[in-house]
């Protein structure tokens, strides 16, 4: 596999063919405005998602009176509704060679969506609209990432992508933060939440339709002609391409031993009392790390190489459960924990992306990013169900050890699986000239 | 750069007006409802109020008063004898409520920028003897007879769809301040015991005169059964399927109880109730959907909230005997989580 890092910039602005560029280090990083206004939109979106989330389940419980137990069942439909939506979407996006129409499409069905609230009553209304809202959201990724990755620096992708991240963390921090400010003001003001969330969607969408350009017209359709492909071939093309089809097979195997946070918040909970009661904090404080942390890890990933920082975030996931695990906890373990899981986001989420477009043909770009999210996103689930067994088989501790076991070998096998996978990542480390 | 972005001052201008619209548009909104609360919050309450003031004398229900106007939201009690009468409210917000004629436990939620939820038990005077913070929405709530033994089911929410799910969890909260998580009973059924991974406990009630019993719902891979509980023995064993929000009579010997009819997606619970010592089960008339933990009024009638369809946040309390045929009216008007204290 050795896909020219020129080739992300469409030809545009790297004329250097196939030998790559010089003294990638010294390309000083100037941040597209595209990213900065994708990020805007990100964080905006997020801010009407994250806040109606929030409160959803007071919502539905406490003010509705009804059993929220079918909600888990439902959102693992949906979860594998959006991760398949995904993979269209990104087809959809490469085919049509508009992948921000594609986005558009995401952004414009989660805040339609949004508008249901203010008139939803009952279960199944409710439903229906997080259903709506997941299944946008499983449209817009993929092509905004692919619009991110053509538009960033190649010397620069996963640091672009970090403050994308860093922008979209923002917004989701901020969510519950201004939905319960205001409920703090008026106790049942469910409607106004939802109506601030509207609000915040459509902002997103006015400024991804009226600002970010549709880029890729130029840069992806070249190769639109040649790509004949009906829709279910292109998964298996992708295994064809030796350096994606490995960073599948890595992701995957990587996200098998991912267990979900929930797990590891329950952990913490059980542990010491503390986190009873700031439960909803665990998350925040998360968020935050990630957000601290994305520009930094992206940076570094730029410079060492994508590879290492992505293999070192499942180290940090690693030390997570095992931290989770240790006898002795109380508040310096609790806060190690977050800031552990919170670096494990930041080193994979963008780079994941920025690795997934570099070794990604032009004309599938999109396509490949959502291939290794959905990889990621279903290998997750499988996970998280089989560690709910192993946690009641053998008890919570030893069932994080065991997992962190688990992890420790899919880590060594993946820097095995990888490493023949990237010269062109390993170049990343300034060994060319 | 492979795009630059989409010029044109005519662009920047529809963004800056709708941007400046929908958020101008949503501050107003806020601030209507700002200013409905604050007037609802002073206004006097829809229902005939009497000032805060102790317990009174038993027989009294204790319930949630979801009239609108001051109050809203509180405990309140009205005399066994004039349920339909003016009602005395106290100053305690709570979201499920269930007592004695000593003690009411509270569950309520704490609103703040970070929400979290406890359970109170209070006096007669309404004054907070001792809280602990449960880990999710409040659900259901009893006390056993002599107000010793306390238990709290709560809803435990992710953050978000994608990362717990829902599930309960059911803690019995014994005098001294210990307590248990009913997830930790061994739960047996047919015998054998059931170690799956999805296990839920919920909607415990203490039987009469017992201090070990109590009954209470297990589920696990979509099975739903009605568990005959022992605290000392932390057992759960199975004695009947499909038995939600169990509620023992005062006699002891039938238990009333929600029963889902309608598959696990499109939930319609009906009241129905069976007889301990013959197995025998009646499923009465009430046609809409009951989620609640029901009451028992007297060894003949039920108790339980129906949400309200026209006004949401408000609920009434409805009364149905427990002979076949009977028809359910209305007992109290803008009410929810009825407790009769005897």
């Amino acid at each position: 596999m050795y896909i020219s890092l020129s080739d992300r910039s469409g030809g545009k602005r790297d004329k250097s063919q196939g030998n790559g560029t010089a003294l990638k280090a010294e390309v000083p990083f100037r941040l597209s405005p595209v990213i900065l206004w994708l990020g805007i939109v990100s964080m905006v979106t997020d801010v009407s998602s994250e806040s109606v989330t929030a409160v959803l389940p007071l919502y539905v419980t406490g003010f509705l009176g009804l059993s929220t137990i079918a909600f888990g069942f439902i959102d693992g439909i949906n979860q594998g509704a959006s991760a398949i939506v995904r993979i269209a979407a990104g087809w959809a996006a490469d085919r049509s060679g508009h992948p921000k129409r594609i986005a558009l499409a995401g952004y414009g069905l989660s805040m339609l969506a949004r508008v249901g609230f203010l008139f939803a009553g009952g279960f199944w209304a409710i439903a229906a609209i997080v259903t709506g809202d997941r299944i946008g959201k499983g449209i817009r990724t993929a092509p905004r990432d692919a619009l991110i990755s053509v538009s960033a620096q190649p010397e620069h992708l996963a640091r672009s992508f970090g403050v994308h991240r860093m922008l979209d963390n923002i917004g989701a921090a901020a969510g519950p933060l201004i939905a319960f400010f205001v409920l703090l003001m008026i106790p049942n003001g469910f409607s106004t939440v939802f109506v601030v969330s509207l609000a915040f969607a459509v902002i997103g969408v006015a400024v991804l339709a009226l600002v970010v350009p549709d880029i890729s017209a130029h840069g992806l359709k070249s190769a639109d002609g040649r790509e004949g492909r009906r829709l279910f071939a292109f998964s298996w093309s992708h295994l064809k391409e030796p350096g994606l089809g490995k960073l599948l097979i890595a992701a995957g195997l990587l996200g098998l031993v991912t267990i979900g946070d929930g797990f590891i918040y329950l952990v913490l909970q059980a542990r010491d009392s503390f986190a009873v009661q700031w439960f909803p904090l665990l998350f925040v404080g998360t968020n935050v790390v990630f957000l601290a942390l994305a520009i930094p890890l992206g940076r570094l990933a730029d410079r060492v190489g994508k590879v290492p920082v992505f293999v070192g975030g499942h180290i940090a996931l690693l030390a997570t459960y095992l931290l989770a695990a240790a006898p002795f906890g109380g508040l310096w373990g609790t806060l190690g924990c977050l800031v552990l899981l919170g670096a494990f986001y930041a080193a994979t989420d963008g780079v994941l992306a920025a690795l997934a477009s570099q070794l990604t043909p032009a004309g599938k770009l999109a396509t490949g990013i959502a291939s290794a999210q959905t990889v990621v996103a279903l290998s997750r689930m499988t996970a998280s169900a089989g560690f709910g067994v192993l946690w009641y088989a053998v008890g919570a501790p030893t069932a994080m050890v065991v997992a962190g076991g688990l992890l420790a070998c899919a880590v060594v096998a993946v820097v095995f699986v990888l490493r023949s996978a990237t010269p062109r990542v390993g170049a990343d480390t300034g060994g060319r000239t | 750069m492979s795009g630059t972005l989409t010029g044109g001052k005519m662009r920047w201008g529809i963004l800056l007006t709708v941007t400046v619209l929908v958020l101008v548009g949503a501050g107003i909104y806020a601030f209507g409802a700002y200013q409905r609360f604050e007037e609802s919050r002073t206004a006097a309450s829809s229902v005939g109020v009497t000032a805060g003031q102790p317990l009174p004398n038993a027989p009294f229900v204790l319930f949630r008063n979801t009239a609108s106007g001051q109050g809203y939201g509180n405990a309140a009690t009205v005399p066994l004898t004039a349920p339909g009468g003016s009602r005395a409210v106290s100053e305690q917000e709570c979201d499920r409520v269930y007592g004695t004629a000593e003690t009411v436990v509270c569950l309520k939620t704490n609103r703040g920028l970070v929400t979290s939820f406890e359970a109170a038990v209070l006096n007669r005077d309404w004054q907070v003897q001792r809280s602990w913070p449960v880990p999710g929405i409040p659900s259901r709530t009893r006390v056993s007879a002599d107000g010793s033994m306390i238990a709290t089911t709560v809803f435990v929410t992710g953050h978000s769809y994608a990362t717990a799910g829902f599930s309960t969890a059911t803690e019995i909260s014994l005098p001294g301040g210990s307590s248990g998580n009913l997830e930790d009973f061994a739960l047996m059924v047919n015998g054998e015991r059931l170690v799956a991974t999805d296990r839920n406990i919920w909607g415990v009630t203490f039987a009469p005169g017992e201090s070990d019993l109590f009954y209470a719902t297990a589920a696990s891979s979509g099975r739903i059964w009605l568990v005959r509980g022992s605290l000392s023995a932390k057992t759960l064993t199975a004695i009947h399927d499909n038995v939600e929000c169990p509620s023992i009579s005062p006699d002891g010997t039938r238990i009333a109880y929600k029963k889902n009819d309608g598959g696990a997606l499109a939930a319609h619970w009906k009241v129905a109730v069976l007889d301990l010592a013959t197995g025998q089960e009646t499923v009465l008339s009430e046609k809409r959907s009951v989620d609640d933990q029901i009451e028992w009024l007297d060894n003949q009638n039920l108790l339980y909230g129906l949400a309200d369809e026209a006004v949401e946040g408000d609920s009434n309390i409805w009364q149905l005997g427990t002979t076949p045929g009977s028809q359910p009216v209305m007992f109290i008007a803008h009410a929810w989580s009825p407790s009769v204290v005897r």
